[in-house]
């Protein structure tokens, strides 16, 4: 199987930047992961001011100096300063060596001050991964749900985006995203729970879910067991381990003059 | 009944002198054995999932070397009628398991006369480990039931699993919302109790960052812990590192997680020949030393 992780972050334990993406990189090699898609180094910010957009977006560029090969960034933004985030998606993706655009807890997806970050992000034919997570109990009221995040695709039907987590109680948030063919679902970052990845192809067809871990903070095996151990067939799992990702990321890669 | 795996290696004499080849390994230093602490037989109560039909777990386990895996029942959770749970169970093991599977019998502390309970796993169906679930069974590890049942499973030789927490608190079924059980009662508790044997199962989502407690369960010397919710990149190795001398087992929690999830943990981290043993069979020998069957 060729595996791509769609979900890596820069967190890895180490005092550089370099230690820390050789760490990350040493593991995914040890599990047989080419290549993987990064965002957000450090500080671990839920609520990122322009300044530490800026910062952790820095990192995720330096790294790309040397390991451009097998990492693909994505410019971690914050859509409560739209201003300052447009202007660091010209800098990492129109004018830099990104290709995706990261979304997390900083601002809701269903408040407007995110549209103009999509439509230049359609414009870029950029990758674009939202964090969803349906919990039980409510701990950040700037979280997106799911069903945020098919509202904001519906809005944009013929662009790509991908629902971080499957929302995290997937059973739900996969019915929440089934009927917006263009959202897909990210496998990483919650509990190997058996039957995620049956439920995913059954309901949303094999081409809509793609593998990523949440590395460093989540193992590589643990979300890696999610697909190897399905209940699908082989060439299911290879479009799950990369051959979805890799067609999301074509169009920017391939106007980039980046191989892939 | 019980498995005819392990106690092996030097520490035979030590491990479960009653009961002789049961539960572990066979041969000393044999690394083809493997010992999976940490499965459930029966229905998940909000879900079916891929392994529980019996024989589809077998042929998962088989398939990947495991030669002894300790299984509980999720039937446990929400029946009142434990002793029927653990019939049921001990009848599966046997009838289906073919040598595999060792029955872990559930005990509710919270129920009237679990001691009958308790004396039936032990001298009716042979066990010699029991599993708690108290955030389903509504008690902490401070209860003085609790500390009554680790009592009686000590006087008895019996090794006591206690499942920390059985899925994602924010993930949970509205109407079966159970927090995370608090294993720091405990550090208090196990040094009044000697003889008592502990197992922490779905252990880490807490426990890793908390390594002050852990470091304390550590030192108690009776707490071993499996793996199955161990996150971070190469966390077996992080976790061996940060925590001299901890046991850790194996635990896949399959079929409720792809067992494939803990499996790929063993190539995760780089492990010594010696630390890939222990993770595999050597510490869940370990955790069976003193345990006794009734003759």
């Amino acid at each position: 199987m060729k595996i791509w992780d769609l979900h890596c972050h820069l967190n890895a334990p180490g005092t550089t930047i370099s230690a820390r993406m050789d760490a990350l990189m040493r593991h995914a090699d040890r599990m047989g992961i080419e290549r993987i898609c990064l965002f957000m180094g450090t500080p671990w910010s839920h609520h990122p001011t322009p300044a530490i957009l800026e910062r952790t977006n820095d990192e995720i560029l330096e790294v790309l100096k040397t390991w451009g090969d097998r990492a693909f960034g994505f410019v971690y933004l914050n859509p409560k300063y739209q201003r300052e985030s447009l202007d660091e998606l010209e800098r990492c993706v129109a004018n830099g060596p990104m290709v995706g655009v990261k979304l997390w807890q900083g601002w809701k997806c269903s408040k407007p001050e995110i549209l103009p970050i999509v439509e230049r992000a359609i414009e870029l034919q950029a990758v674009f991964f939202h964090h969803a997570w349906l919990k039980n109990r409510e701990e950040n009221p700037e979280a997106s749900t799911p069903m945020e995040l098919a509202a904001l695709s519906a809005r944009y039907p013929q662009f790509p985006m991908i629902c971080g987590h499957s929302g995290g109680e997937w059973e739900s948030g996969f019915r929440a995203i089934r009927a917006q063919p263009q959202i897909h679902a990210g496998l990483g970052g919650f509990d190997p729970t058996a039957g995620v990845v049956e439920m995913a192809v059954r309901e949303l067809g094999p081409a809509r879910v793609i593998f990523g871990s949440d590395a460093w903070g989540r193992s590589f095996s643990s979300q890696l067991g999610k697909v190897l151990g399905a209940d699908v067939s082989d060439h299911i799992k290879q479009g799950i381990l990369r051959d979805n990702l890799r067609r999301l990321l074509l169009p920017i890669c391939t106007a980039k003059g980046m191989a892939i | 009944m019980l498995l005819k795996a392990a106690l092996a290696v030097s520490t035979a004499a030590a491990v479960n002198r009653q009961s002789g080849q049961a539960w572990g390994a066979s041969a000393a230093g044999n690394t083809a054995e493997f010992v999976d602490t940490n499965v459930y037989l029966a229905r998940w109560p909000c879900r079916r999932l891929w392994g529980d039909e019996t024989p589809r777990l077998l042929a998962k386990l088989r398939a990947h070397g495991v030669t002894s895996a300790w299984a509980g029942s999720f039937d446990s959770l929400l029946h009142r009628d434990i002793a029927a749970v653990n019939v049921r169970l001990a009848g599966e093991c046997a009838d289906s398991g073919k040598g595999l599977l060792q029955a872990v019998g559930a005990i509710n502390p919270a129920l009237p006369d679990w001691e009958e309970d308790l004396r039936r796993c032990h001298e009716v169906h042979r066990m010699l480990a029991v599993r708690l679930h108290p955030n389903y069974h509504g008690y902490t590890l401070g209860d003085p039931r609790f500390a009554r049942l680790l009592e009686h499973a000590a006087r008895r030789g019996m090794l006591v699993q206690v499942a920390l927490r059985m899925e994602d608190e924010r993930t949970q079924h509205p109407l079966l919302q159970v927090a995370e059980v608090s294993p720091e009662p405990l550090v208090d508790l196990l040094p009044s109790l000697p003889g008592a044997r502990l197992m922490l199962l779905n252990c880490f989502r807490s426990l890793r960052n908390n390594r002050l407690l852990l470091a304390r369960l550590v030192r108690t010397g009776t707490v071993s812990f499996d793996i199955s919710t161990l996150e971070v990149v190469a966390g077996v190795r992080a976790m061996l590192e940060a925590t001299p001398g901890i046991p850790l087992v194996f635990g896949s929690y399959a079929p409720y997680f792809n067992f494939e999830s803990a499996w790929l943990k063993l190539r995760e981290s780089k492990l010594s020949a010696n630390q890939l043993h222990d993770l595999r069979v050597g510490q869940a020998q370990a955790a069976l030393a003193g345990t006794t069957r009734p003759g």
